[in-house]
């Protein structure tokens, strides 16, 4: 039993965090008024890397906002208890995340006061366009999914509706991967693995998430989660991670395979400095070699390990990020194949890119907005995964 | 490739129209005649260019200058400045052969930036010129990444004193534009212009639908190219020489 | 959402501009050259937008030129004689009313607020 002063520190303790994140959306909302004042002249982008660090963020949430609804699907479209239990945690997890996400790519626009545009002057043949009705559509199918769960008499329609969840979560994960599919002619996108390879990226990184929040979610609450239900969901991360590390590899295989890619994968995997060292150390080490070692090595896999697992998986799919999308930027265009070309505009040359403070403000105060989100909600409502007694003992 | 290219596209219009449709509100628009004498540009036109890069001098950028003049452009090279005309200087890979041309905005047939464009914002004239209606770009900077020709630039900073006649602004992404105002009054884009001027005569400008217009007469006689046509979107600037 | 919004600001806009036409308060303007205007005053006090607004697209979308309602043109007779602009202080005649109104135009954010000619362009 939690004494009294345990309570009245928590509730401090409590307040505190949710001041701290307050901060950080704050200084998020001041490096955005600061860059609509200025302009995008005070970021670090330009017109070679002409999306940034935001994109960074703003990515890393959204793919994770999908993945971690994997927790929610396996307990209702598959019927497995112990992720039953978790699904409103996972929900949650998401709507937060897709939120935080949503409002750092909204608010890096040039023109952010023009959004309702998008939605008077839809154009059906853009990506972007199809993710704006993906994206508030997953959020508004997540909340009614929550809401099956919560209300008792609404359980009924739980089934369907995780699985309405199930399906357009996938989708949407595609639909974050065309983005980049689609731009055919860059050396770094444009290719059909990209929308797999997002989907199963997204499993690891909602997983690593969700393992995260709920460790806290127990440590808070004074609770420890069974070792038996540790070990499996531990398991299924290990499965997510060496999963994704075979996509990545696959990728960058078929690329190499394809002569007029060596370049370009020259340029990531062997000679690109910054972004070499980020791929290899930050994502291949850290990000999935550290995390597989922690779950998998005798001796090692217990809660703390794979709450440092988690960890790891998040920062290195930052890392991946930054890679894919500022260094595949960065190397230059292949507009004159066959020519070694070079002007006042970057041509053959790599690009150079410096994330400014303000970029960096921006995207934690998304990450920001996805904390306060759980934060609140996880204290005023209960999402505390309820296992059942047979499971515990 | 192109015709499957021209499939997809469609079918993913009539598609996703459905959901234009339901999400688009209604917008009363002011009923008013168009204008006095005003005629829309047409279809029967595509205009383009034919750039003769063996004509071209190196070390010139009198078409660069004469844009930045022309279009209020700050004539900046820093990579936040926008550039909507470039001189680059090539190199042959295998024989060594060294050339140089003026680059920009391709306007393409089948412009991937009208593709990905989520507001129209990017969008072709019915005469083949590919503008951006800055009253509805909010400065994604999608077009930026799908342009196979690095032909945009984004507007990184506040603007003052524009050229009234080439509105242009902060947050929002532009490109040659063809020098669309002078082309609608009868007179060629500036680059040609200056390159005329400078007695290189570079640069051609004119009505690829036109089978009597020089530029059509020139593309059948000599032999043109168009830059990346591996890619199918038939760009309506051509080049020679190279 | 969205569309919730449209309709409120729209709802704002137009008590803004209702508001401006019905008041018989009007802010000092410094008309500029002024003279004859492509419509009654009225018209214009409450439709101006509307006006431009259509030509607008017609012009960029279409390729329309010559059109009656023309920023350009408001421009160019309305620029005060002092400083040859239309913004600048609460006197100038777009600042002036917006400001009264207030309505903020985002036209200049892009568009010149001096007259052609003295921007060295040609009519
Ligand atoms: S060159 Fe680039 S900007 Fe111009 S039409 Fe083609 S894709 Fe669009
Ligand atoms: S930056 Fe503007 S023109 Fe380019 S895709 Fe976005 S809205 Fe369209």
């Amino acid at each position: 039993m939690p004494t009294p002063e345990s309570l009245r520190y928590k509730n401090k303790l409590y307040y505190l965090l949710l001041a701290a994140g307050g901060l950080v959306a704050l200084a998020g909302l001041y490096a955005v008024h600061m860059m609509e004042e200025h302009g995008h002249i005070i970021s670090g982008m330009n017109n070679q890397i002409v999306w940034g660090l935001p994109h960074v963020f703003a990515i890393f949430l959204i793919v994770a906002a999908s993945g971690v609804l994997n927790v929610a699907s396996i307990g209702s479209v598959f019927g497995k208890a112990v992720y039953k239990a978790r699904a409103p945690l996972a929900s949650l997890l998401s709507i937060a995340m897709l939120s935080g996400g949503l409002t750092v790519l909204m608010l890096d626009l040039g023109r952010p006061d023009r959004i309702i545009v998008a939605a008077t002057n839809y154009n059906s043949t853009s990506v972007f366009a199809w993710n704006v009705v993906l994206y508030s559509g997953m959020f508004s199918l997540v909340i009614v999914y929550l809401w099956t769960m919560m209300e008792r008499r609404m359980h009924v329609w739980s089934k369907p509706a995780g699985f309405a969840v199930f399906a357009w979560r996938f989708v949407l994960t595609t639909g974050t991967g065309l983005i980049f599919a689609f731009l055919t002619a860059r050396q770094a996108y444009g290719s059909a693995l990209l929308p797999p390879m997002f989907i199963v990226l997204s499993f690891a990184w909602g997983l690593a998430v969700f393992h995260l929040v709920q460790t806290t979610i127990y440590a808070w609450n004074e609770k420890t989660l069974d070792p038996a239900i540790l070990r499996r969901k531990k398991n299924l991360l290990g499965v997510f991670v060496i999963a994704s590390l075979y996509m990545v590899a696959v990728y960058h295989m078929t690329n190499l395979y394809f002569a007029h890619q060596v370049a370009f994968e020259n340029f990531i995997l062997h000679e690109g400095g910054t972004y070499t060292m980020m791929f290899w150390i930050g994502y291949v080490l850290f990000g999935n070699a550290v995390p597989l070692g922690l779950i998998y090595a005798p001796g090692l896999g217990d809660t703390r390990c794979v709450m440092m697992a988690s960890a790891l998986v998040v920062l290195g799919g930052f890392a991946f990020l930054y890679v894919f999308i500022i260094g595949g930027q960065a190397f230059p265009l292949n507009i004159f194949p066959g020519y070694v070309a070079s002007s006042s505009f970057g041509d053959g040359q790599i690009a150079h890119y410096e994330p400014s403070i303000y970029e960096i403000m921006l995207g934690f105060g998304g990450l920001a907005i996805a904390f306060i989100i759980t934060t609140v909600s996880v204290r005023v409502l209960n999402f505390m995964p309820q296992d059942k007694a047979y499971i515990a003992d | 490739m192109s015709e499957i290219n021209n499939d997809r596209r469609q079918f993913m219009g009539k598609a996703l129209a459905m959901a234009g449709i339901a999400i688009a509100p209604g917008v009363m628009l002011y009923d008013v005649k168009a204008g006095n004498d005003g005629k829309p540009a047409s279809s029967k036109v595509r205009w383009g260019m034919l750039i003769d890069s063996n004509q071209c001098k190196e070390g010139c950028d009198d078409c660069v200058t004469a844009c930045s003049t022309e279009n209020g452009l700050s004539g900046g090279k820093k990579s936040t400045d926008s550039q909507w005309i470039r001189k680059v200087e090539l190199k042959d890979m295998r024989s060594g052969r060294s050339l140089n041309l003026p680059m920009m905005c391709q306007h393409c047939e089948q412009p991937p930036c009208v593709d990905v464009c989520p507001t129209q914002a990017s969008f072709k004239r019915a005469d083949g010129i590919v503008l951006v209606d800055k009253h509805r770009c909010i400065g994604c900077r999608y077009c930026m990444m799908a342009c196979p020709y690095k032909a945009r630039s984004f507007v990184h900073e506040e603007l003052h004193d524009q050229n009234p006649e080439v509105p242009r602004g902060k947050g929002t992404v532009e490109s040659c534009t063809l020098c669309v105002h002078r082309v609608d009054r009868g007179e060629s884009p500036a680059c040609m212009e200056a390159c005329a001027k400078a007695g290189h005569n570079a640069i051609l400008f004119g009505d690829l639908n036109d089978p009597e217009s020089e530029i059509s007469k020139r593309i059948r006689t000599v032999a043109t190219s168009q830059i990346r046509a591996d890619l199918g979107l038939n760009p309506g600037i051509r080049y020679q020489g190279m | 959402m969205l569309r919730l919004l449209t309709t409120i600001l729209l709802a704002c806009s137009l008590s803004c501009t209702a508001s401006a036409h019905e008041s018989s308060f009007t802010p000092k303007l410094d008309i500029g050259k002024g003279g004859k205007c492509v419509e009654d005053e009225a018209t214009m006090r409450s439709h101006h937008y509307e006006l431009i607004r259509h030509q607008r697209d017609e012009t960029t979308r279409k390729g329309i030129r010559g059109g009656k309602y023309s920023l350009a043109d408001c421009v160019d007779c309305h620029a005060s004689k002092k400083n040859n602009s239309v913004l600048g202080s609460s006197e100038n005649f777009c600042q002036g009313c917006h400001e009264y109104a207030a309505v903020k135009p985002d036209c200049f954010e892009c568009h010149s607020s001096k007259p052609r000619k003295a921007a060295g362009g040609v009519k």
